[in-house]
This record gives structure tokens, sequence and C-alpha cells, in this order.
């Protein structure tokens, strides 16, 4: 026992292959020597999830040691001398590999995995080219085990990644393994299916070719695909995405080079839910009203259409109501408001609302948070957090990285989770507390959570569309009243829903909320008005569930399938999925990143580019200024309040944050207009209507946790 | 069912055996039953460790580690529950002496738990039995109602204001759980997979808790020991080597059997005279000398004091003492073979050189057996073992290849008749031509 | 899909159950499982689903341990189930020609059960009978110093009293 006055050493001096180290006491060997450029290679190693040493590939000399050692399992040891690349090392590894291959079928060419394979990788690099293995092979034949995965047991090297990264960073456990020895296979927890998030995060952590996904398995060859680094569209949370693309066409998702805010982390829509933008429905051209059916039309005769028909509907002083979609860019956002409120004159400009984020603005203004300046949290913030306090969402269903990050956390950290929910969620298996609560008592129970949230001295609140109005300064004040440094996350549903917000998309606030001069109609007050001349829906279908009151007004819709909105429309122009447009989205958390195009369809065009040609039709192109994407994000970084962030950040595909804040503390937030969608991991609005893989999921969402 | 004693054995831990009712706490009580266990109660954590520390007394499942140290190792402030375990896992081939010792004497195995959960402070314990051995886990079950009822189990016993718990555990067919942090897995319901080592169970073993995990005949042995002193146990030994081990002599000899003798009894001596003789006065061919895990001796190396010492000497061990003896007309092939068949059955899958190279191995000593051999097969046969050995996750595939080396190197001869014996004709040129 | 237990079995489950602290009762799962196939014949999907409630897990833990433990069934097997030992002991001392006997004999192989359900035969590893080999097992039953005529004896037995 050393004296207690003695502080333990903050860094440990080692040697590896003749190199003086220093790590900080604990690094594994493996992680040390990596940070230091030296590889060792590993199968059954991945950092973040539970030791294995099971694949035998990570072995090293240590002196003094009579064995070889697993530097995946050994921490860095003052004075420790290492060897990494050794003939007896370089024997053991091609012995293991040798081993590997005795019963792996070899079917590189035919494999997704090939070209891209661990496997085939270390068989390069450490050797076992020659095959002395003459005997049968161990084979079971391939198994379907959801709409998404396929298992291939032949090609299992069995290192049990799948398993972690299912039970530990997913939290769902779908995944076990059976027998024992040469039969050892992965199963999953339905006996011959799964009843799981579908997220494929198996799949892509799988170093070889025995899990693969419906959506790309034998489609194409790794190397026949350009890569494009760009934003999921589905949910709020912004998960970088790279997409795979041949001949225009998306193949695949993943975020394989871990990238972005959320490293490799994908749920099932960023992974699979591609697929509508090349489903059969999918409009290609313009369309126009004749005679009471909608006719194809070229896009001059589409946008010279509108643009007369606004034209005299200006010239009228007709009323105009304008509605933004969730899921279009910044650029489009800004773009759009620009149009409305300067060519058009009218401030009758909503998007649909689905979090409160105006009220939280109001609650902190002139609010100092105790030792830092922000109190918006970011997503790296969930995971850095001793304590998260989920309120009034089911998180893991609605946002599914938010989950992920607050699991890792546990994991990591050890951090405390506390919910307050209305129903069972799955942050229940490991919360330090979880309360079931309707909505109208959920504030009530934070009294519940006040001695174990102000234990753990910082928290982070993370709340649904249940606390909204005035039950945001409520949750605002029972925090402050906690005495420690607590940030704040207030959810909304979809891609650019923020962004909405951020960029005025409501009938009170110019962009960066600055309070309008004139406030316009929302949303539903628009839909409910009789008198309205032009209903112009930009990538939303408001008339899904409601109707337009205005039996004369003349329907504008940008769409990509001939939904409730555009059946009703008098012209329709098809729309770019955020896949195939650049630009700027921002997540929930107020993070920008840039939208990269990567697939393409022929005829369908950006809203960008529709918004800009219309002006231009119009007469009011110098006013409404150049519609390119780079043009806009300029302008917004220079005006909008909040979005002066550091553009290389952004440029190089980084998550730069916003510092949005409110100039006043009292505002009316149209409570009764906000309202989550509720999506499940498989429902994302039209997006998931129209997406075959997401529609094909059996089991019923969440069946997961709720039966238990 | 245990075999006649013999004069040359020295009877500590088997003495009871014999006696009538030997499993029934009356027989025990009235042949120094939990004399012991009232003698630690008497003593300090810190004597009954320097006693065991005394007696030399080293693990008897395998391994041969020093039972007073690994004692020693439990760090009684841990704040966390203390555990005893017992491994009745006994499923080395060549093994069947724990089974003797719970059949015959199970009340001096739950005497050895209870001064064990005295020593660190453990309320609690469990025996692992093997789940084949069930009509033992029913012996012992009653042995611990006994107990309980006569209170020498349960709440403050004998008033000494000890609690103690103890209770059977049935496994289910595994031999990897005879390791012991697979054991404890299996014990916490799971797949029987070793565990990272460090921690060991001293530190972190049932539960993530301090855990006492010994063999049963480490434990066995314990009272005998506190009663006779860790000197006079000691004595009775080799230096180093204290005390006497139950050997287990199978295969091809006149009394087969399990015999208790000190540790350092020649082994020549054990087969000619304990074990009367090779069977139809056969010559010897080699001897397993420590079940299927250890290296196979020639007869001309069999000539030895068995002590942990003398069996590295030779490269071998002592393992779990299962002496299987082999005449002149053994197969070593097949016995090679179906070495190889029983640790590709019990490979547990986890790390890819045991989970293939069993397998691998198995299928090239089948094909030898089965005539199909080829030249190259025997080298590749050593290497691939070479290949496992030291580099698996856990002992198994040491355990593995060790004895396939020793077959090889000691026996290539054999390996290599069976090629000849199956060697294909060479095709003579003439009928090639005829081909053409 | 609900599964009952004979009061024995029932009781028994319950006092094994008791054996393991608060929070940790995953451990039962083994013995609960050997317990309760011998009297329901196999680890039916009945039984994985009670077990893992029971035992406060999930199925596909219970799952991944039936996969892993050899005495752990999801087949039936016979009214007796014959184990015969040629682990090396067995082997030296005639272990494999019982075996052989038993297969020609009964017409069945390695984990396989004969037309009428009587009997399954397993080879089977070292059973712990080395110095009493060769051994066979009959369930629990042990049998030592088997000869191929012992066997006999204890297969005709069995089919005699059926």
């Amino acid at each position: 026992m050393s004296a207690p006055t003695q502080a333990p050493p903050t860094v440990v001096n080692f040697t590896v292959d003749g190199r003086q180290l220093s790590a900080p006491p604990g690094t594994l060997l493996i992680d040390a020597c990596k940070r230091a450029g030296i590889e060792i290679p590993a199968f059954c190693y991945y950092e973040g999830y539970s030791l294995q040493a099971a694949c035998r590939m990570c072995l090293v000399e240590v002196e003094k040691m009579p064995k070889l050692q697993t530097a995946c399992t050994l921490p860095v040891m003052e004075g420790m001398i290492v060897r990494s690349e050794t003939e007896q090392i370089a024997k053991a590894r091609k012995g293991t590999l040798e081993f590997l291959l005795t019963n792996h079928p070899l079917d590189c060419p035919v494999c997704d995995k090939g070209g891209e394979c661990e496997l085939q990788d270390m068989v390069f690099r450490y050797g076992a080219g020659e095959s002395r293995f003459t005997e049968m092979k161990q084979h079971e034949p391939e198994r379907q085990w959801s709409p998404v995965v396929f298992y291939d047991p032949a090609r299992c090297i069995l290192c049990y990644r799948c398993v972690r990264v299912c039970n530990e960073g997913m939290g769902v456990g779908a995944l076990g393994v059976t027998n024992r020895g040469v039969v050892s296979e992965i199963v999953p927890n339905k006996v011959d299916h799964l009843d799981c998030d579908e997220c494929g995060a198996c799949i892509d952590i799988c170093p070889v070719g025995a899990l693969t996904s419906d959506t790309y398995r034998y489609k194409t060859r790794p190397w026949e695909m350009q890569h494009v680094g760009t934003v999921c569209t589905h949910c709020s949370n912004g998960c970088k995405t790279t997409l795979g693309i041949r001949n225009g066409e998306i193949m695949r998702g993943n975020n394989r080079d871990r990238s972005g805010i959320n490293g490799e982390f994908l749920c099932v829509k960023g992974r699979y839910g591609f697929d509508f933008t090349t489903h059969t429905e999918r409009l290609t051209s313009p369309m126009i009203r004749i005679n009471d059916k909608l006719e194809p039309a070229s896009w001059s005769r589409a946008l010279g259409f509108v643009a007369e028909k606004f034209k005299a509907v200006l010239a009228e002083g007709g009323k105009f109501g304008i509605v933004a979609g969730t899921h279009q860019s910044n650029e489009e956002y800004f773009y759009l408001q620009k149009f409305a409120r300067n060519i058009l004159g009218t401030a009758n400009l909503d998007h649909r609302r689905t979090g409160d984020v105006v009220s939280l603005l109001a609650a902190l203004n002139g609010n100092t948070n105790i030792g830092d300046a922000t109190r918006l949290a970011t997503a790296d913030d969930l995971y850095r957090s001793p304590a998260t306090l989920v309120i009034g969402t089911d998180l893991s269903q609605q946002h599914p990285f938010l989950a992920f990050q607050v699991r890792a956390a546990v994991r990591h950290f050890k951090a405390k989770v506390f919910t307050i929910s209305e129903g069972p969620v799955r942050e229940e298996k490991y919360a330090a507390k979880s309360i079931v609560a309707a909505p109208g008592e959920q504030l009530a129970a934070l009294e519940q959570l006040r001695e174990a949230a102000k234990a753990a001295g910082q928290l982070v609140v993370v709340y649904g569309d249940t606390v909204k109005g005035e039950g945001v300064p409520t949750l605002v004040a029972w925090a402050n009243s906690l005495e420690i440094p607590v940030k704040f996350v207030a959810l909304v549903d979809d891609s650019n829903s923020r962004g909405a917000l951020d960029m005025g998309m409501m009938p009170d606030f110019l962009p960066g909320y600055q309070p309008a001069a004139s406030k316009g109609l929302g949303l539903a007050e628009m839909l409910a008005d009789p008198e309205l001349a032009v209903f112009w829906s930009i990538g939303e279908n408001p008339l899904a569930h409601s109707t337009l009151a205005s039996r004369q007004a003349f329907v504008v819709a940008h769409s990509m399938f001939l939904d409730e909105t555009a059946q009703r429309a008098d012209v329709v122009f098809p729309s770019a999925s955020a896949y195939e447009k650049n630009g700027t989205v921002t997540n929930v958390c107020g993070q920008v990143q840039r939208l990269k195009a990567a697939a393409q369809t022929m005829g369908v065009k950006a809203d960008l580019e529709i918004l800009g040609l219309l002006g231009k039709e119009m007469g009011f192109a110098a006013q409404l200024g150049v519609w390119s994407h780079d043009a806009v994000f300029k302008q917004i970084h220079a005006g909008v309040a909040g979005y002066n962030v550091p553009l290389p950040v952004i440029l190089t595909g980084g998550a730069a944050t916003t510092t949005s804040a409110l100039g006043t503390s009292s505002v009316d937030v149209r409570v009764e207009d906000i309202q989550s969608a509720r999506d499940t991991l498989f429902t994302s609005g039209s997006l998931g209507r129209y997406s075959k893989l997401l529609t094909s999921v059996p089991e019923y969402p969440g069946a997961l946790y709720r039966r238990q | 069912m245990f075999n006649e004693p013999h004069p040359l054995e020295v009877k500590i831990i088997t003495k009871r055996f014999g006696l009538p009712n030997s499993a029934s706490i009356d027989t025990y009580l009235a042949n120094d039953g939990y004399k012991a266990f009232l003698k630690a109660v008497e003593m300090t954590p810190e004597d009954i460790i320097n006693e065991l520390k005394t007696s030399n007394l080293r693990g008897r499942g395998g391994a041969g580690f020093p039972t007073g140290m690994k004692w020693g190792f439990i760090p009684r402030d841990n704040p966390k529950p203390k555990y005893v375990v017992v491994n009745a896992d006994e499923s080395e081939p060549g093994t069947c002496k724990d089974r003797l010792l719970m059949e015959n004497d199970p009340h001096q195995l739950i005497e050895g738990c209870l001064i064990a959960g005295r020593t660190i402070g453990a309320k609690r314990g469990y025996i692992y039995i093997r789940g084949e051995y069930r009509y033992l886990i029913d012996i012992m079950d009653k042995a611990l109602a006994e107990a309980y009822a006569h209170g020498w189990l349960g709440q403050n016993i004998k008033g000494t204001g000890i609690d103690f718990d103890l209770y059977t555990h049935s496994g289910a067919g595994a031999y990897e759980c005879g390791e012991e942090s697979a054991l404890l897995e299996s014990l916490e319901g799971k797949r029987g997979v070793p565990r990272i080592r460090p921690p060991f169970p001293a530190v972190s073993g049932l539960y993530a808790s301090p855990t006492v995990l010994n063999n049963v005949e480490t434990f066995s042995s314990v009272p005998a020991i506190l009663l006779m002193g860790g000197q006079a146990y000691a004595d009775i030994g080799t230096p180093k080597n204290g005390g006497t081990r139950m050997l287990c002599v199978s295969g091809h000899v006149n009394r087969p059997g399990v015999y208790e003798v000190p540790l350092g009894f020649p082994m020549m001596t054990m087969i000619n005279e304990v074990c009367g003789g090779m069977r139809n006065g056969k010559k010897l061919k080699g001897v397993i000398p420590g079940g299927s895990s250890s290296p196979v001796l020639r007869a001309e190396e069999c000539d030895f004091p068995m002590d942990y010492d003398n069996y590295a000497a030779r490269k071998t061990m002592a393992g779990s003492a299962g002496m299987m003896v082999m005449d002149e007309d053994t197969d070593i092939v097949k016995v090679a073979l179906r070495t190889m068949r029983f640790y590709a059955h019990e490979s547990c899958g986890w790390c890819i050189p045991c989970r293939e190279g069993t397998t691998w191995l198995r299928k090239m000593l089948t094909r030898i057996d089965e005539g199909a051999g080829r030249r190259a097969d025997i080298d590749l046969i050593h290497e691939l073992s070479k290949n496992m050995l030291g580099r698996t996750f856990c002992p198994l595939g040491d355990a593995a290849a060790m004895p396939t080396i020793a077959f090889v190197e000691k026996f290539r001869d054999e390996f290599e008749a069976r090629l000849r014996e199956t060697a294909v004709p060479v095709t003579s040129p003439d009928q090639l031509i005829a081909i053409s | 899909m609900a599964i009952t237990y004979s009061p024995a079995l029932e009781a028994k489950l319950q006092e094994i159950w008791a054996r393991y602290p608060e929070g940790r009762k995953r451990s039962a799962i083994i013995p609960m499982l050997i317990y309760a196939q011998d009297e329901v014949g196999s680890v039916t999907p009945e039984l994985v689903e009670d077990l893992a409630r029971r035992c406060e897990i999930t199925p596909l833990q219970v799952e991944e341990v039936v996969g892993y433990y050899s005495m752990l069934h999801k087949e039936k097997w016979g009214k007796h189930h014959v184990q015969i030992c040629t682990n090396i002991a067995c082997l030296l001392m005639g272990g494999e020609e019982l075996w052989h006997h038993a297969t020609k004999r009964l017409g069945i192989g390695h984990r396989q059960v004969t037309a009428d359900g009587l009997i399954s035969l397993e080879e089977v590893e070292c059973a712990g009978a080395c110095a009493w080999a060769p051994c066979v097992v009959d369930g629990y039953e042990y049998h030592h110093h088997v000869t191929v005529e012992k066997l006999d004896q204890l297969l005709d037995s069995i089919q005699r009293v059926q």
C-alpha cells in the first residue's frame, strides 16, 4: 500500500517496439498502440464494447511474461516492454488465421464483404495464403432472420461484435450464441427470427460477410460505389450517414468511417430507409390540373402557370397560405421565408410544429447557467453528462441516436438516467429511476427525482411534446432550483424541424427568433380560412389528416409522391429528397451539418431551385438573389442570429453548434399547434409510407420491451 | 464400489471409507467429524491459512496451486459478500476420485467448506457437481440436510456466531466448467465460457465477489490437516509436496482403482504392487499420468516418485491424478484420436485456435486412424498442436495440444506404421501409358 | 403455452430457486432446466419461456445455455437414455466394442431413439468411472465393468420391463 498522500500517477511510461510511449493509467495496450500509430490486429476487440480476448490476433510479447499476451485486455503498466512484431508473433497470427480459414467458405467472389472484409485484409497482411486444410468444412446454410438481417453461419468467425453491439450498444439483446465448439453460432431471440430494432448495427459491425442486409446483399461490389457523406433525412437527431452510390442510385447507407456526431450509430431508417427515393410511385414530372385531372407538364409550363397565378393573386390582394415541410434545408427555408415575406408580402407561414423550442429559449432568456454559458445540450453532452432526465417521450423509439448516447453514458461512465413517461420505455432497463405518469402529471412527478438528480451534480433534461407552453418554464424553474448545472434538449420530430424554427418558418418569428412585426396565420388557421386564395405546400402533406376549408384556393404542392395534398393540388412540382440536394440542416440539439447530394432522380428539382425559378418567372430574381445553396448559406451565416458558426467545420462535414436565443421571456407559442407525430422506429411520415423496407417490418414497434 | 484398500496406502482423507454408513453424520461425528471446524473457530483466519501453507497442500483439481496462498489472496476487508465454491465437476478423463469422496464421506467435504467459510468470512457456499453425478447430488443433498438438522450448517453454528449456508448446484454436461472461471459463469446461469483473468476468483469470483474455489479433494483434505497439524501433514509427502493424493489408476492393470498414497509415491510401485501389475502379464507401453491433458510417458520414463516436481521434470504433470496405464497392445493412434475427439467436443468455441484447431486435428487423426493418412499429416499434427499451445483463451487448448504433441513425438513410429499399412501403391508408368 | 409440473417437481424448482441470492436468480437456470427436463422429457419452448420468467432472464439467454450444455436436449429421448463412455480409460477396456454392439443391436446411432421410443443411445465423454471401466450409464444409473454380456442383460431387462 502506498502512502495515502501520494497522488496516483497520471501517466504510465512503457516501450513498444523500442519506442518510448506513455498513456493514462488503465489504458489498454491495444488502444495505446493505436494512438501511437502501431497497429495491433484484432477481430473481437471493439472500442466501446466489452472485452472478449477471443480472436487471439492481438497477441504480443511482453518482457517478464512467459506467454504471449492479448493486447486487448492488458492495461499498460509502468516500465512494460512490449514487442508487437516478432517472428513468434508473426507465426502466431499466421497460425490463428490458418485456423480461422479452415471452416470459412472462402466465397469471397460473391460475398458482399469482398473488398472491404477484415478477414481478407488480415490474411493479406499476416499470411496464411497457403491452404493446408484438406478436410471437409463445417457448413450450415444461410438463414433470413428478418426483413433486414441475413445470417450465414459458415462465414461467421465468432468475434461476438454483433452480440455486444445489440446488447450493450442498442440495449436490445436480440442476439446470442448457441451450441459450443466448432458448431457454435449466433442465434436470434425468437429461435428462427429476430424481434428487434432492425437497426443493422450487427450487420455493419460484422468484420466478415456473416451478417448481411436484404437491401444490399448481392447487389454490388463495394468498389463500384461512390461514397457520399450526408445527413439522414428521417428524425431530428441528425446522424451522419455515408451513402454508397452506384449510377446515381443509393445502394446502402452506413457510417463505417465513424465521421459525424453519431460515430457509426444509425437506426433502421438511417441505414435502410432510403428506398423511398426509388419508389415506383415517385413523381418525376410536374403536373397541372386540367379538366379536374392532374396531367404531366413540362417544368417551364408548370412554373409559368404558377407564376401567373401568384402574380394575379398578389395583384388582387388575395390571401396566401404557405406551409413548409420538416425535411427541407435551412437554405430552402430561408429563401422561402424571404419569398413569402418580401415578395408575396405575407406572414402566413408555418410548418408542422412538433416540440416547444421557443418556450425553452424564452424561459432561458436572461437565465445564466451555473458554471456554463450555454444551456442547450449537444448530442455529445448527452454522452458526457453524469445524469440525464428524459421526460415526455419514448426516446428509443423517437430519438434512437440520443437514446444510444444515453446508453453509452450509462455503460462507459455509469451515468444516472431518470425517465418520466406515459408508458414503458426501454430506458427503464438501466434507469436509476423510472416514473410512469400521464402527460398532465409528468411535471408534478419531477419532485420525486429531486434528490437523486441533485446528487448527480450535473444534469441534461430532454423533454418531449408533453412539456410545452407554460410547462417549459415550470421545468426550467425546477431545474434551476436544483442549483446544479443543467442543460436542455427540446425534442422535435424531423430532420430539419429545428431548422424550420431557426429559419423563421413561423407566423410570429423571423429567422433567428426575431419577433415579426406583423403576425400571420398559423397552419391550423390557414387550413380553416375559407378566404385563402393560394395554399402552397413545400414538402408537407397537411391534407393527410386535415381538410382545406377554402374551396377556391389554388393549391401548389412540392412533393415526392402523389400524397393527399398533391392529389388536391392544381400544380404539383416533383421535388428532390434530402439525399438528392445540397445544403445544411440543423438537428434537434441545434447542430448544423451539411447535406450533400448523393443520389440522382431524373425529372425532380430541389425545392430551392423550384423557388428560385418561380421567383425568376415572377420577375423577382434580383430581390430574391441567387438560389445556390452556398450563396443562401452565406446569408444565413451572416444574418441569422446563432448561425455565426465556424465555416470550416461545416464544409468538412462536421457539426457546428448554433447558439439560438430569444430576446424576450414571454411569448405566445400557439401551444395547441405543437404535437409530435410520435413516430416509432419504423414510421417516418410519408418517407416511411414509401419505404418498402420500413413497411415490411412485421413485429410491431416496441414489442421488444413492451412485452416483458 | 471403491476397491479394496492396499497396505501401502496412507489413509488420511479416505480413512472413513468402508466404515458402516460412512456417509452418515453419525459415523462422521463418531470419527473426528466436525472437530476440525471447532478447532478452526478457536484459530484466527491467519492461523488457518498459515497451517495450510505449512501443510504444503496444493490444489488437487489439476493446476496444483498452493491452497494456503489461494485462501490468503481473499481480501477479507472487502465489504462484498464472500463465497466458497467447490469444484465437483470432475470430468477430466482418467479421474474418478471426487466421486468417492462425496459418496463415502460427504461430511468431510462439508466440514472443509465450513472451515473455508470461517477463514474468509463467507456465509454461503455452493458445491458445483457435474450433472451426470445425479446420485451424488442426492447423497450430498441428504448430507447437507443432516448437517442442517444437527446444527452444523445454518445460523449461529453450534453457538459460534458463525453463519454458513451450503448448497449443491447441478451442472449439465460440460468439461469446460471444470475450469474455475467457466465454472463460475455456469454457476451464474450462463454458458460455461471462461473469464478474462485477472481478476482472479479470489478478488472477483462468484457474483464479482471474493471467492475461494477449490476441488473436492482439496476441501476434503482441510479438516484432517487442521486436526493433525500442517507440519505433520507435510511430513507425509516429499518437500514442497505435502500429504497424500487420491490416485485414480485405470487401464491395463490387474487392480485398477483409487488409492490414497503419499505424494512422491513411486509410479512403478503403484502399478506393480498396489495395482497388482499389468493385466495378462503384458508389458507396459506407457502411462498417461495425470488425466487426458497430461503428456504421455513411455514405459521407460515411468520409474519415478510421483510428486509435482518430478512430473514437471518429465515435461508432464500430476494434473488430476488420473493415471491411465496402457499395455503393449494399445493403439496409440486410437488413444490420440479419442483424446482429440474429446477436446473438440468439449471446446467451448470461444477462441479461434482451440475451436478450429481441435476440430482440424480431430479430422486429421480420424483420417490417419481410418488409413487415409499422408506422411505430411504427422508433422502437420505436431505443428498445429504447437500453434494452439499457449495461444488459447484458457488452458483447454493447451490440454488438447500437450498430449497430442507427446503422442506424436514419443510414438511417431505408430503413426507412420498406419501410413505404411495402407500406402497406396505407386501407379506404374506402363499403366499411365495404357490410359493415354 | 402455460406449463404445469408435478407437485414434486414444482417444489424442487422452488427449492432450487431459493438457493440463490436476490437478484441472482439467473443462477438457478441450469439446475432447474435439468430437473425439469427429466420430467418434461426435453427442453420445450414452453419450458424455456417459463424458466426464463422464473429466473428473470430472456428466453434467448435460456436458449444460449441449452445449446451449450450437452445434457440439455430439445429432442425427446428414449424412456431409457443409455450412455456409453468411449473415452480413454473406457476405450482401453473395451468401451468401443460396447458402443458398436449397442448400435448394432438397437439399430440406432448417436443421440438417436429406437422406433418404440424405449431406448436412446449416446456415446458420451468421460463419465468419471475410469477405474471401473468400461462404464454404461442408464439415465443417471452407473453400471461398471460392463462387458458385452452385461450390456445385453441390461438392454434385455429394459426391453422386458416394457
